[in-house]
């Protein structure tokens, strides 16, 4: 049991609900149903499963998803000791033994080969075939699957199948509203409210600048990392190019005109 | 005026009542009336400026002038100019003198002599603009090249011609240095000089300012901050600070001096001068954004009034309040703008204004406009600040609107009026606020006439949103002679290619079903293959055998293991994007020898299957077509788009191919890779096929348009994007490699070109 322990959620993370979620994902939990959640980079999708996994008392085991993993680095593989071989459980089958919640970030970047071997596991059967084990493993009633993606950098190359689309019910997150960001804000980091809500002005400006030179505006994120550098005594005009503008881009006219934003910001 | 004129026909005798304008003019020796007529007021002027030696050096200049024997006027111009010139190079007469002396004597014995007389009439106003004598001494050189440059003796005369660009150049420089530093000045010139040596007439329109290259390379050498350069971060300013996305329409400023632009918007878009300098401490690029931000601010919040209630003066009051409305709640969005408003709104002193002599509503006005924007404005006229508070009371937290503003401006005007406002000496210092808009969206006029008009424009309006075409996109082009770009020379227009019948190319593909089964095979081996193993890996998706039972082996037997037992796999992808260009000109409708068909038909077929060959690998690819008739219109013909399939229409175009006019290749090459350029490849591939080297009815010069294709190639490739060129013109290889380096090949049978071009592609890209 201390395995499980080890993957429960300790202390309340803080997450400012932006409608609903909250109640829906409940529902969706306890109906055993899938949950994909969609929305750009840094919005808080992370930050409301942990919080739903803290709230619904269930382990949680967050998986980061890349184009080298390969359904071994979900499922788990052979490896070698001094009796020969031995198998290891990869985290979705973790988390399918002990009912955990199974969070699959990004999982788009994920190879599509990879992709289908969750699929067995949202159908009604609930199940998780080892191939290679020859073991046919029951997933635990608590165990849930989530997965989240970011339709932002979907190219043709990276979408989610339909098949495996329509395996989820779906949350679509954005960033919140200006006055909701800036509360965000506030209790992440303990700023001011004037401060938080000028933040949350220059990013913005960023997000109209979306499909324009941008592929992605400045996220909740970026904002919480220059309120913090604020916090920790950093001009605030610094902060906001150091944590807002310069990781978002290297095109010089775009940088430009978010450092004027910013001067314009801050008077 | 010259006192004690005698009507004499010799002025020579002509007598002056002071000694020493006497003196000066018995050594001047002059026998214009002209120049008697106005010699004593020159004189009076010279000698509060000049001391004795001076004085001296000045009639001794002037009589060399009088006796050029070019008439009064060089000697009028000179007399009446030079103490503003020597005053404007801070007082300096001695390095100034001997050099403009010296110019003189040059034009003199040039056959250039013409020119002095408007080398000296404008002397005076470019030492204005100059202001120092190194200045002005560069200015002088210039001059001197473009004479040295331009006069030129032509084989076999026995004389010289003057330069016919040299007094044009006299007349406009003022002007042109109103625009142009003198460094400026000098390539602007250089570029004529070079262009135009050998003819006289575009030489005369270059210099003045006719032509549109002289106009276009005038523009490139401006000083400050053009619009040009700084579009883009305009665009990205209007749309990130304003979400506001509407079209930026420069206007010039330098061709109608006279009349003083002032930005304003319409239904076309937002009005800006196509260039603005460094002022006031504020960059022209923030100039600009303080122009727009302010007609943002009237497009969120101002409503149009009906005009015809209010006199002008009500009108202007209303306008000033607006101005000041908007901007405050521009502030409040972003407090940022105050500093650069402030930085560029006059400061308008109190008490200026002499309400006795002059109309003084404009600078209360402004003064209020002032006070309303700056805090700490420290005016005290009781009036001025008791509506400053109302205008903050007005607004609070909220926006207010242009009514209520409106009532509150023409009760200031009631409270304000003064008989004196009626004068029509209006009191303009400090009153102008140059990054406000004209406000012409602020009226609406009802009476009659007006109305019809507004109807007739709004009919304009409705017309120019049909145009059915793209805008053309504007290219430089090279200019290997002066070793640099023309800038916005060439003019593209794009469109879909008009469609035919889609069966034709079926058919062309049918007939070649032998060759595209040869064609497969060779396909097959440069398609990806799916999974590549990699092996030897500590991490990998499966357990390698072989290797693991190696391993266990060794270990066993008690030596070390080889951890690497895993394998993994990767997927061998090819990313590979293409545009095929074709050259779609006049020359492609001949036929080919040994052949009934022409090139344009070959053309086709060979489009068709290598089409058809890039469809079989998955590449994505473009296909379009050019052709030019001078630089003011490069035809650019979509045929299939990036994201077409290969399919009916784009097949339906394919079999419309039509060829005509001449073969402008660098802006074609251009405007195909600025598609490319967007494109998220690994490997880019412009795949140019024409006949013949690049051509067009206005260029003389072969050279010119191979030099400037050339440099397109070499822009193309510091973008990634790799051109190749299948020739179809058996003389190319005189200039081909010239243009394409080592991507070329030429192609000595055409009729073989179905065959050739996918086989090409497909070792290209192997
Ligand atoms: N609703 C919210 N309540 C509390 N904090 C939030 C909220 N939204 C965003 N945040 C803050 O933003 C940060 C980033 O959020 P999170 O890590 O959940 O983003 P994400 O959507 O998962 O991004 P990515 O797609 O990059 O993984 C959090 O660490 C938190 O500080
Ligand atoms: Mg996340």
């Amino acid at each position: 049991m201390s395995n499980k322990d080890q993957y429960l959620i300790k202390t309340e993370p803080f997450y400012q609900a932006q409608g609903n979620e909250v109640t829906l994902y409940e529902a969706a939990y306890h109906a055993k149903l899938p949950v994909m959640v969609k929305g750009p980079t840094g919005c808080g999708k992370s930050r409301f499963i942990e919080y739903m996994a803290w709230k619904l008392q269930k382990p949680l085991i967050t998986v980061a998803c890349n184009e080298d993993m390969t359904a071994s680095d979900l499922v788990g593989r052979y490896l070698l000791d001094a009796n020969g071989t031995r198998w290891l459980d990869g985290p979705l089958t973790t988390a399918a033994r002990i009912g955990a919640i199974c969070y699959l970030d990004e999982i788009v970047e994920a190879r599509q080969d990879t992709t289908v071997v969750i699929h067995p596991l949202t159908d009604h059967r609930r199940v998780l075939p080892l191939d290679k084990k020859g073991e046919l493993i029951e997933a635990h009633p608590d165990f849930q699957l989530v997965i989240s993606y970011n339709p932002g950098y979907q190219s043709l190359m990276k979408d989610l199948k339909q098949s495996t689309k329509q395996r989820f019910t779906a949350f679509d997150f954005d960033y919140p509203t200006a006055e909701l960001e800036a509360q965000i804000i506030t209790q992440e980091t303990g700023t001011d409210a004037a401060l938080a809500a000028r933040l949350v002005k220059i990013a913005q400006t960023a997000r109209n600048l979306k499909g324009h030179g941008l592929d992605e505006g400045i996220s909740t994120r970026l904002i919480v990392y220059a309120a913090t550098l604020i916090r920790r005594g950093v001009a605030a005009p610094d902060a906001c190019r150091m944590a807002m503008v310069r990781p978002i881009t290297d095109d010089a006219d775009i940088r430009s005109t978010l450092d004027h934003a910013i001067d314009a910001v801050f008077a | 005026m010259a006192t004690g004129i005698h009507s004499v026909t010799d002025t020579r005798s002509q007598e002056f009542a002071h000694p020493q304008v006497q003196a000066a003019w018995k050594t001047l020796d002059c026998g214009f009336a002209p120049v008697a007529a106005v010699f004593e007021e020159c004189l009076y002027e010279a000698l509060t400026r000049f001391n004795q030696q001076q004085l001296a050096a000045y009639i001794d200049a002037a009589r060399v002038i009088g006796k050029l024997g070019r008439g009064p006027e060089p000697l009028l111009a000179f007399l009446e100019e030079w103490p503003t010139v020597v005053a404007s190079a801070s007082g300096d007469q001695e390095p100034l003198l001997p050099q403009v002396m010296g110019a003189i004597r040059a034009m003199q014995k040039s056959p250039n002599s013409k020119a002095i007389t408007p080398f000296l009439q404008t002397l005076a106003a470019v030492a204005r603009r100059l202001q120092s004598v190194d200045q002005i001494g560069i200015y002088i050189d210039i001059a001197l090249d473009l004479m040295v440059r331009t006069s030129v003796s032509i084989h076999g005369h026995h004389t010289t011609f003057p330069s016919p660009g040299l007094p044009h150049f006299f007349d406009l420089a003022p002007r042109l240095l109103g625009l142009l530093s003198t460094a400026g000045l000098k390539s602007w010139t250089d570029y004529g000089i070079r262009n135009y040596a050998h003819h006289p007439e575009r030489q005369e329109e270059y210099f003045r300012l006719d032509s549109a290259d002289s106009r276009a390379v005038l523009q490139r050498e401006r000083h400050g901050t053009l619009f040009a350069d700084v579009e883009r971060q305009l665009d990205l300013y209007l749309r990130a600070l304003w979400q506001d996305s509407q079209q930026l329409v420069p206007y010039s400023t330098a061709f109608d001096s006279q009349i003083k632009s002032v930005p304003y918007y319409d239904a076309l878009g937002l009005r800006v001068p196509d260039v603005l300098d460094d002022d006031r401490g504020v960059s022209g690029l923030d100039r600009y954004r303080a122009v727009l931000a302010h007609m943002v601010g009237h497009r969120r919040w101002s409503k149009p009034q009906i005009a015809d209630n209010w006199s002008p003066f009500q009108r202007m009051a209303v306008e000033f309040f607006e101005d000041c409305r908007i901007e405050t709640l521009l502030i409040r969005e972003f407090p940022g703008l105050r500093r650069i408003f402030l930085a560029l709104h006059p400061k308008p002193v109190e008490g200026a204004c002499d309400p006795v002599a002059s109309s003084c509503l404009r600078h209360r006005l402004a003064m209020l406009s002032r006070a309303l924007l700056d805090p700490d404005h420290a005016y005290v006229d009781v009036t001025l600040n008791a509506f400053v508070a109302r205008f903050h009371a007005a607004l609070g937290d909220g926006e207010s609107s242009t009514n209520e503003i409106a009532q509150m401006a023409l009760s200031y005007v009631t409270q304000t009026r003064r008989q004196s406002d009626q004068l029509a000496k209006v009191f303009f210092d400090d009153t102008v606020i140059d990054y406000r808009d004209d406000n012409r969206q602020l009226w609406r006029f009802i009476e009659q006439g007006d109305e019809e008009d507004a109807f007739d424009e709004e009919r304009k309006l409705d017309r120019s949103d049909e145009i059915v075409g793209l805008p053309p996109r504007h290219y430089p082009e090279w200019d290997y002679q002066s070793v640099t770009f023309r800038p916005d020379w060439v003019s593209v227009y794009e469109g879909l290619h008009p469609s035919g019948n889609a069966a034709v190319i079926d058919q062309l593909l049918e007939k070649h079903a032998a060759l595209a089964k040869q064609l497969k095979r060779l396909l097959e081996l440069l398609k990806p293959q799916d999974k590549v193993r990699i092996r030897y890996q500590e991490e990998g998706s499966e357990l390698d055998l072989d290797i693991a039972l190696r391993s266990l082996i060794d270990y066993k037997s008690g030596s070390t293991p080889d951890p690497r037992i895993n394998m993994s796999h990767r997927t061998d992808g090819r990313d590979i994007t293409v545009m095929l260009l074709l050259d779609l000109s006049e020359s492609l409708n001949s036929t080919v020898a040994g052949s009934q068909q022409t090139l344009l038909q070959l053309s086709q077929e060979a489009v068709s299957l290598v089409a058809w060959a890039m469809e079989c690998l998955g590449d994505p690819y473009a296909i379009a077509g050019f052709h030019s008739n001078t630089r003011h219109d490069v035809r650019f013909h979509h045929i299939k788009g990036f994201s077409e399939e290969f399919d009916d229409s784009v097949k339906a175009r394919l079999a419309a191919l039509e060829a005509g006019f001449s073969t402008r290749m660098g802006a074609a090459l251009r405007h195909a890779g600025h598609y490319l350029s967007h494109r998220k490849a690994d490997k880019k591939i412009l795949l140019l096929l024409t006949d013949g080297e690049p051509a067009d009815i206005d260029v003389d010069d072969g050279q010119h348009l191979r030099a400037d294709a050339r440099k397109a190639v070499e822009e193309l490739a510091a973008t990634g994007v790799t051109t190749f060129c299948l020739s179809l013109d058996p003389k190319a290889d005189e200039y081909v490699s010239e243009i394409f380096g080592r991507h070329w090949r030429v192609l000595d049978k055409p009729e073989h070109l179905p065959q050739v071009l996918p086989m090409l592609y497909a070792s290209l890209t192997a």
